[in-house]
């Protein structure tokens, strides 16, 4: 069962490991500031932003999960990119990053207390820096459980050298050099995987034969014969498609609060964008990760439809997913086990370094957000202000140190208890969710008061906790699923369905409590003070020097139609 | 900010891809896969993405930055 893997894939994965080190040791030279260190001294240039802005986010859970919901659910699940993420991206570049570069914050905490005061700005701090270790020690395990199955490496062993290296790195370097490896990372996994998802549609027969044979995909599974290869008409109805979720639960709770809440408001990617070197830059950064990220379904997900193809109807190689003890489809071992049916010595290592540079980079981009929000917002706003820059520098190293420790003792708490680690999950996701309305309001109506920020947060998270407490997806068994506050009133048809409107419940409640409890507060900051930070009180950008095709407006249309193309070729 | 990415990309790139390629010609019999010698031809195009961007590093280099080349970052009247 475990992959042999030969000379020639290991000494791609050896210099793989070089350059990633290695740029964390020439950038050292140049890391001298607290600046350098949590901002890359805000002089990356937008091409590069973009696509560390695209990366951050690419990590495991992202490939290994894509690919195995593209199996599960067929190309509906490109709505996670084509009304989820690219429209937030488009949403985020063009009217939200003015405020965020403009104001010189340093973290999206920061922003917060610029805007708000220092509660909202301490709430936000603590809950993203435990939110950040979890992540990447939720990655870290999800690694090392993946190395052992597929090459039978030590689990300990792949967690402490991994955790070495991306400590050597940051240490060293910072957020250029995580920005750096994020890039390096990006063209691993587009090269990794190009190879892959030719190959695989060669086996399926081309997009007819595929289409074919997902058409057998759906009537086994007892839905109409489109339902894994139409991203739209199945949609009308929640139980006419293997997602369970309908278009309204679809477009609000998906597309508007949780792709805007994830893009707009998470610091591990808006971190990317504020270390850009210009204000022009910054605001083109995520425009240009919409290019490659409105793509990407083709890398990700088209890979699981392959497989699921395949395994219902078998083509010329005989690939076919392996069962799990319960007689289920193990789905999150499509990708890797593709790598391996597909791909000679020679590519299978570079694929394999594609499947780990996108682990390390997941780590990485949590651990860099960590050490800023911690070093900015926590060191040095609570317990050592006023101190030398110098000595804030070395404070992100320490943090660095501490918060890849923190992961590796989360990965082991993963290991142990691997409910603990959902648990945690699940409550994070019910604080980002309401963030969005928090931004919104703070950064499009003056009145929006710090009361009314804090007080709404609270009640956003607090209203999702009460939905999933009383609510539960169809055939739940654990508690943990929903319904331990309550019998459940409701039952949703999937777990999917249930996420999406607990999101919608939870940002619903923020919004609505902020604006009242705003109204009913007096208003502590004037028009001047919000001048930068709130959208009628900033005088507009004047897009002068900057050709017509770098402008933030003429990238965001040209993103969204191509975008709607796509919506409609696979509607 | 020191370090051009370019010539990282370029050379980690250059290296993996003429790595692949030799490979795909010394033993064509274990690069196959669905009847096509994938080490080779995708050793090539990694080899080709690799010199274009060492080729960019060499010809475009970016220019040192000026401390007040904010473009747009000047806000002005409505």
């Amino acid at each position: 069962m475990h992959i042999d893997l030969s000379t020639i894939d290991y000494s791609i994965l050896a210099i793989y490991f070089v350059f990633v080190l290695g740029i964390g040791w020439v950038l050292k030279r140049h890391t001298k500031t607290s600046s350098d260190f949590f901002l890359s001294g805000r002089s990356i240039p937008a091409w590069v932003a973009g696509l560390a802005f695209l990366s951050a986010n690419l990590g495991a859970q992202e490939v290994i999960g894509m690919g195995a919901s593209g199996a599960k659910y067929g190309i509906a699940t490109s709505h996670f990119y084509w009304i989820g993420a690219v429209p937030a991206m488009v949403f985020v570049g063009i009217f939200m990053m003015p405020f965020y570069y403009g104001s010189k914050a340093r973290s999206v905490p920061e922003f917060l207390k610029l805007r708000f005061d220092e509660k909202t700005r301490a709430f936000n701090a603590i809950t993203f820096a435990v939110m950040t270790i979890v992540s990447s020690g939720v990655s870290m395990y999800a690694m090392g459980k993946l190395l052992e199955v597929l090459l039978g490496w030590d689990f300990d062993l792949s967690i402490w050298v991994s955790a070495a290296i991306i400590l050597g790195y940051i240490y060293l370097g910072g957020l250029t050099s995580a920005i750096y490896n994020e890039v390096l990372q990006f063209f691993l996994i587009v090269l990794g995987f190009v190879p892959l998802t030719y190959l695989g549609l060669q086996d399926a027969g081309g997009w007819s034969g595929l289409k074919e044979r997902l058409a057998e995909v759906a009537t086994q599974s007892g839905f109409s014969s489109g339902a894994w290869s139409h991203s739209w008409q199945y949609m009308g109805s929640a139980h006419a498609n293997p997602m369970g979720v309908e278009v309204f639960g679809l477009a609000m709770g998906l597309g508007f609060v949780l792709s805007f809440g994830y893009w707009c408001t998470d610091f591990l990617v808006v971190q990317r964008a504020m270390a850009a070197d210009s204000m022009s830059s910054a605001r083109r950064t995520p425009l240009i990760a919409a290019f490659p990220k409105m793509l990407f379904p083709f890398l990700v997900i088209l890979p699981g439809m392959i497989a699921i193809a395949l395994t219902v109807h078998s083509g010329q190689t005989g690939f076919h997913l392996p069962l799990k003890p319960d007689g289920s489809y193990d789905y999150d071992l499509t990708i890797p086990l593709m790598l391996q049916h597909y791909l000679p010595s020679g590519l299978l290592g570079l694929g394999l370094c594609a499947l780990m540079a996108s682990f390390m980079s997941g780590m990485a981009g949590n651990v860099t957000a960590f050490n800023t929000v911690w070093t900015y917002d926590i060191y040095q706003s609570y317990i050592a202000p006023k101190k030398s820059d110098n000595h804030y520098l070395w404070m992100g190293r320490m943090a660095t140190i501490g918060g890849l420790v923190m992961s590796v003792a989360a990965a082991y708490l993963a290991q142990q208890f691997n409910n603990i680690m959902d648990v945690l999950q699940l409550v994070f996701a019910f604080v980002n969710a309401p963030l969005f309305a928090t931004f919104l309001l703070g950064m499009f109506w003056k009145r929006t008061t710090g009361h009314g920020a804090f007080w709404g947060l609270l009640s956003g998270t607090l209203a999702a906790t009460i939905h999933h407490g009383i609510t539960a997806p169809i055939g739940a068994q654990t508690l943990l699923k929903g319904g331990w506050l309550h019998s459940p009133i409701h039952l949703y048809p999937s777990e999917m369905a249930q996420n999406f409107w607990t999101a919608i419940f939870a940002w619903t409640t923020c919004f609505v409590l902020t604006i009242v409890i705003s109204l009913a507060t007096r208003r502590q900051k004037s028009d001047e003070d919000l001048e930068g930070l709130v959208f009628w009180c900033t005088k507009r950008q004047v897009e002068g020097g900057v050709a017509w095709w770098k402008r933030p407006a003429v990238l965001g249309v040209v993103v969204l139609a191509m975008t709607l193309a796509l919506n409609i070729l696979f509607f | 900010m020191g370090l051009d990415i370019r010539l990282p990309i370029g050379l980690m790139f250059g290296l993996i891809g003429l790595i692949l390629t030799v490979y795909g010609v010394t033993a064509p019999a274990a690069s196959q896969a669905l009847g096509h010698n994938v080490n080779l031809v995708w050793g090539l195009c990694i080899l080709a993405f690799g010199t274009v961007m060492l080729a960019s590093w060499k010809l475009f280099p970016t220019k040192p930055r000026q401390q007040a080349s904010h473009d747009d970052s000047e806000p002005s009247r409505h």
